[in-house]
C-alpha cells in the first residue's frame, strides 16, 4: 500500500483505485494469504506469517504474503491460502510455522502439499457487483481437496455481510474497492434523492441485525423526518455475548463495508456525524477500524465534500469501558455523553431525542455492512432470501458441542437443523443433541423437538428464545439445564446496571433460587415462584436487558421442565453436573488398583492399597473430576 | 392537544404530560416510590406500572415516564398490571422488610405472602436521594457507584464530599430510612441534618446511612462516634445507650 494515496472524488478515481486494488487482490505472481483475525492470531498466525515472510525473502521468491480477515472456519485455524495465478485458491488448517516454511519451499516444484489441504476454493461470488470469479478445480495441481461448495460447512451459507471476510487484505483500501466498495456510496451520493435510498432500505425488509430486529429503514425514516440538527449515526459495535464475536470478525475483516454504511446511511438521514462505539476488548478491531477511518480521510471519501457532492461526514470511534448493559442504545448514548451506563426509559427513542439530545440512528455493525449491497442491487434483490417478515441473511456464530465451531452467514429461513447438522456437523461422537441457546445470555435453549424451526425474528421468540445478535451455543446431553440457566442468571445478574429494582433485585433473586435448587435445597414451590418472578422481571424491567434476561430460564423450564423436577423431587441431577447432587464412586471389579487417581486427587480422598481396587471418601470428595481423566480402565463412575 | 384513555375516560392533556400526572389528575391513585414532583422522572422503581399502548398493541410501561400521546389507551389496574405490582411488592418486602412505607404499600396492594428470604436492604435505589442533591440542592455531593446487585448510593469514594452541605435534603426525600433518623425523639418528623438530635440518632440505629458527613450530631458525639477518619469500610463503634434521655455525650 502507498503511503499516500490518491484523493477519490470522481468515478475515474474510484476504478482506478479498484485496478490498483485488483493487482494485489489477485496478482499475477504467486500469493501467500495467512488468516489474521483474533481467532487466527490467538492460535499463532502471528508466527506464521512471520516464517512465510522470512521463508519468502531468503528464497528471493517474488510472491505476496498478505494478511487477510476471517474467513470463519474457526476450527482450522490458523488458516493459510495459497493462491497461484489462475488457479482455484487452497486453503491449508492448523498449520505452523515450520509447515508453513515447507509449504513455500514446495511450491516452486509444484508440490503443493495437498495433505494439509482443507478446502478449494473455486471461486467466489461477489453480492455487490453480482459477478463471479471461478475457476475451475482441475486447474489446481492437487487432488483429492474438497470443494469449498462441497464441504457441508460452507455448502449452504451466503455470504452477503461477511463478503470480504477472508477474502481481501483488511488493511488495504484499494482492495476493498476492487471489490466493488465504495462506488454504492458514489451512487447513493450521486444518483439517489435521500428519501430514495430510505425507500430502497424499508423495501429491502432489513431489520436490526443487533438483536431486537426493528425494521432499519423505518427507523431511518424516523430521523430524517426530525427537524432537529446536527443529527447522528452510531455504529453499535459493543458485542458482549459469550461466544459470539460476529461484530468483531466484521470490524476486523472488513473495516470499510461498515464505515461505506454509515456513511450511505449518515447521507440518507441527514446526518453529519458518525460514531462507532466499540469494545476496548476488541484491541484488534478497534486498530483495524481506526487504520480504516484515517485511510478512508486521506482518501476523501470520509469528511469534507465526499465525491464533490457537498455531503460532509465525520467518523470517530468510542472505546467502551466494559459493561454489557452499553449495547443497549440508551444506555450506549449515556456512555457516549460520559455518564453512567444506565438505560433510560424510552420514549424517547433515540431516532427522536438521542446522542446530545439530537436525533441519533444507531444500528449494529452487521446491519451498517449490509446497506451497500442494498444500495448497489436494490431492495428487492435483497428481499429475495429469507422469510416472510425477515429478510436477507444473517451472520451467527457456531460453537459450543459441534465438530465444526464457525462464524457463519446463512439465509434467514434456514431450519436450526441444517445449521447444527450440516453446517456445525453435528454433534461429537459419542453424545447426544439436546438444545441449542440461540441469541446469547438473552437468548432461549430450543430442545431438539423444535430443531425444524426456520430461524427468523418471529420463530425464535415463539419458542422462548430471540435471534439476538447472533450467538449459537449447541449443547450435548452432558449438559444440565438447571446450571445453564443458572450461568446466564448469574452473568445477567452481574452485568445489570442495577438502576430499575425489578432488573437489579428480581435477577439476583432468580439466580439465587436457581442455585438453591441445583445444591439440592430446592422444592417444587420454587418452580412457580421462579416462573412468577421470571415473568415480572420479563414484564416490569426498564430496558432489553432485564425483559429479555429471565429467557434462558422460562425457556429451560418450559422445554425441559423434568430435569427442574429431578432436582427438587429426587434431588438428582440427570445430566450429572451438579456437584451437590452426585457422588464419585470407584467400581471395585474394574479398578486395577493403579493409583493413577490417587495422584491426581488433590483432595486426598481417594484411599486403597497399590493393586487393589481403591475407594472414595465421600467426606473429602470435592467432585472435580480430576480422577475420571486419568483413570485407564473407567473405573470411576458418576452417580 | 394530545387526547388520551385512562381507564376508559377520554381525555385532553397537554403536550408533555406524563400518564403519572394525567391520572393523578383524573384521581386514579398509581403507587410510586421514585417520583417526585419536583425531580425529573427516573423510572426505576418500577411500581407506576400501567399496560399502555395503541390498540392493539399494548405492555406494561412505566407511568412516570410515559408521555401522553394522542390515541394512547391506558388501563392502570388491569389485572396484568395488578400481578406485577403484587409480585414487585413482594420483592419489596423482601428486600427492606423492616420500611414502613414498603409495607403499607404491600398491604395496600393486597400482598398476603412473602415466599422469599428477607434481606434486610437499608436501600432501594430510588436514586430519590442522588436526584435530590443534583437537581434541587444543586450539589451533586453522592451518586451511584459499581453497578448490578453491588450498586451503592455513596459520596465520591466514600469520602466526604467537598460540595456537601449538610442541608439533610438527602434524609428528608428518602422514602425507606424515614424511621430510622427519627433517632431519639421518634414523635418528631424529619430535621434539618440530624442537628437537633441529642443523643445522635446513630446510638440507637445500626448502619444508619446517612450522607451527612460528618453528621453534626455524630460531631457532637465527638470521637466516640468514628474510630479515626472516615475509613472506607467505616467501622462504627456503638457507645453504651446513654443513661438518661437528651443527655449530651
Amino acid at each position: 500500500m502507498s503511503a499516500a494515496p490518491p484523493r477519490i472524488v470522481t468515478l475515474t478515481d474510484l476504478r482506478r483505485a479498484a485496478t490498483r486494488g485488483r493487482r494485489t487482490l489477485l496478482p499475477k505472481q504467486p500469493k501467500i494469504l495467512v488468516g489474521m483475525g483474533t481467532c487466527g492470531l490467538a492460535t499463532g498466525a502471528e508466527e506464521v506469517y512471520e516464517a512465510l515472510l522470512d521463508e519468502v525473502q531468503r528464497r528471493k521468491l517474488n510472491y505476496g504474503v498478505t494478511p487477510t480477515g476471517c474467513i470463519g472456519w474457526c476450527g482450522q485455524e490458523p488458516l493459510v491460502d495459497l493462491q497461484l495465478p489462475g488457479q482455484p485458491r487452497i486453503t491449508y488448517g492448523r498449520m505452523d510455522a515450520r509447515h508453513a516454511r515447507e509449504l513455500v519451499r514446495g511450491v516452486p516444484h509444484g508440490d503443493l502439499k495437498p495433505k494439509w489441504a482443507v478446502g478449494l476454493l473455486t471461486g467466489y461470488e461477489n453480492p455487490l457487483t453480482g459477478r463471479r470469479l471461478r475457476y475451475s478445480p482441475q486447474r489446481a495441481r492437487v487432488d483429492g481437496v474438497p470443494r469449498y461448495e462441497d464441504l457441508p460447512l460452507f455448502r449452504s451459507q451466503v455470504r452477503w455481510a461477511a463478503r470480504n471476510c477472508g477474502v481481501i487484505n483488511p488493511a488495504s483500501l484499494d482492495e476493498y474497492i476492487a471489490r466493488g466498495g465504495y462506488f454504492g456510496l458514489h451512487k447513493a451520493l450521486s444518483a439517489s434523492a435521500p428519501a430514495g435510498i430510505i425507500a430502497e432500505v424499508a423495501s429491502s425488509g432489513l431489520r436490526g441485525r443487533g438483536g431486537a430486529g426493528f425494521p432499519t429503514g423505518k427507523k431511518w425514516e424516523t430521523v430524517a423526518r426530525q427537524a432537529a440538527t446536527p443529527k447522528y449515526v452510531i455504529c453499535n459495535a459493543d458485542e458482549g455475548d459469550p461466544g459470539a464475536y460476529m461484530n468483531r470478525t466484521l470490524l476486523e475483516s472488513d473495516p470499510h463495508s461498515v464505515l461505506e454504511g454509515m456513511c450511505i446511511g449518515a447521507h440518507a438521514m441527514g446526518a453529519t456525524e458518525g460514531i462507532v462505539y466499540v469494545r476496548e476488548e476488541y484491541p484488534l478491531a478497534v486498530t483495524r477500524m481506526r487504520e480504516a477511518i484515517a485511510q478512508a480521510e486521506a482518501a476523501g471519501l470520509l469528511g469534507a465534500n465526499i465525491f464533490s457532492s457537498g455531503f460532509n461526514l465525520r467518523i470517530r470511534i468510542t472505546k467502551g469501558a466494559g459493561a454489557f448493559v452499553c449495547g443497549e442504545e440508551t444506555a450506549l448514548i449515556a456512555s457516549l455523553e460520559g455518564r453512567e451506563g444506565e438505560p433510560c426509559q424510552r420514549p424517547p427513542f433515540p431516532a427522536e431525542r438521542g446522542f446530545c439530545g439530537k436525533p441519533t440512528c444507531i444500528n449494529n455493525v452487521e446491519t451498517w455492512a449490509d446497506i451497500p449491497l442494498i444500495v448497489m442491487r436494490g431492495g428487492e434483490w435483497y428481499a429475495q432470501l429469507g422469510t416472510n417478515s425477515s429478510k436477507g441473511t444473517k451472520t451467527f456464530c457456531l460453537v459450543g458441542a459441534v465438530k465444526n465451531t464457525a462464524m457463519i452467514e446463512v439465509p434467514l429461513g434456514t431450519t436450526l437443523r441444517k445449521v447444527v447438522e450440516e453446517i456445525g456437523g453435528g454433534v461429537p461422537e459419542g453424545r447426544r443433541f439436546k438444545a441449542i441457546q440461540t441469541g446469547g445470555p438473552s437468548g432461549g435453549c430450543v430442545p431438539e423437538a423444535l430443531l425444524d424451526m426456520e430461524v427468523d425474528y418471529e420463530s425464535l421468540t415463539s419458542a422462548g428464545a430471540i435471534m439476538g445478535s447472533g450467538g449459537m451455543i449447541v449443547m450435548d446431553d452432558s449438559t444440565c439445564m438447571v446450571d445453564i440457566a443458572k450461568y446466564f442468571l448469574g452473568f445477567l445478574a452481574d452485568e445489570s446496571c442495577g438502576k430499575c429494582f425489578s432488573c437489579r433485585e428480581g435477577l439476583r433473586r432468580l439466580h439465587e433460587i436457581v442455585s438453591r435448587i441445583t445444591e439440592g435445597h430446592g422444592s417444587e414451590q420454587d418452580i412457580a415462584l421462579l416462573e412468577d418472578l421470571a415473568w415480572m422481571v420479563r414484564e416490569t424491567s426498564l430496558c432489553g436487558l432485564g425483559q429479555t434476561a429471565p429467557n434462558p430460564l422460562l425457556s429451560t423450564i418450559r422445554h425441559f421442565r423434568d430435569e427442574y423436577l429431578a432436582h427438587v423431587r429426587e434431588k438428582r441431577c440427570p445430566a450429572k453436573v451438579c456437584r451437590q447432587l452426585i457422588a464419585y464412586r470407584i467400581e471395585p471389579t474394574l479398578c486395577n488398583g493403579c493409583g493413577a487417581c490417587v495422584k491426581a486427587c488433590t483432595s486426598v480422598a481417594i484411599l486403597g492399597e497399590k493393586k487393589s481396587p481403591h475407594r472414595i471418601d465421600d467426606a473429602h470428595c470435592i467432585k472435580c473430576g480430576a480422577c475420571l481423566e486419568v483413570c485407564q480402565p473407567n473405573a470411576i463412575l458418576v452417580e | 392537544m394530545p387526547k388520551v384513555k385512562i381507564n376508559g375516560i377520554q381525555i385532553e392533556f397537554e403536550p408533555g404530560v406524563t400518564v403519572l400526572e394525567a391520572a393523578r389528575f383524573l384521581g386514579i391513585p398509581i403507587p410510586t416510590l421514585c417520583h417526585d414532583d419536583g425531580l425529573k422522572p427516573y423510572g426505576a422503581c418500577r411500581l407506576c406500572m400501567v399496560e399502555a399502548g395503541f390498540p392493539p398493541r399494548h405492555r406494561l410501561q412505566s407511568a412516570c415516564t410515559l408521555p401522553v400521546e394522542e390515541g394512547l389507551v391506558v388501563q392502570t389496574h388491569s389485572a396484568r398490571v395488578e400481578r406485577a405490582r403484587r409480585l414487585l411488592l413482594e420483592l419489596y418486602v423482601a428486600t427492606c422488610p423492616q420500611s414502613k412505607t414498603i409495607q403499607d404499600l404491600a398491604s395496600r396492594y393486597g400482598v398476603r405472602q412473602v415466599r422469599l428470604e428477607p434481606a434486610f436492604r437499608d436501600c432501594i435505589q430510588c436514586g430519590k436521594c442522588v436526584r435530590m442533591c443534583a437537581e434541587q440542592m444543586m450539589a451533586g455531593a453522592i451518586g451511584f457507584a459499581h453497578r448490578g446487585a453491588r450498586r451503592e448510593v455513596m459520596s465520591p469514594f466514600h469520602s466526604q464530599s467537598e460540595v456537601c452541605r449538610q442541608c439533610g435534603a438527602c434524609l428528608y426525600i428518602c422514602p425507606v430510612c424515614e424511621l430510622r433518623c427519627q433517632g431519639a425523639r421518634p414523635e418528631t418528623t424529619l430535621c434539618s441534618g440530624c442537628i437537633n438530635f441529642s443523643p445522635a440518632c446513630l446510638n440507637y440505629h445500626d448502619q444508619a446511612m446517612c450522607f451527612l458527613e460528618p453528621c453534626v450530631a455524630c460531631e457532637l458525639a465527638g470521637p466516640l462516634r468514628l474510630a479515626g477518619p472516615l475509613s472506607k469500610d467505616r467501622v462504627w463503634h456503638k457507645p453504651e445507650p446513654p443513661k438518661e434521655h437528651g443527655e449530651l455525650l
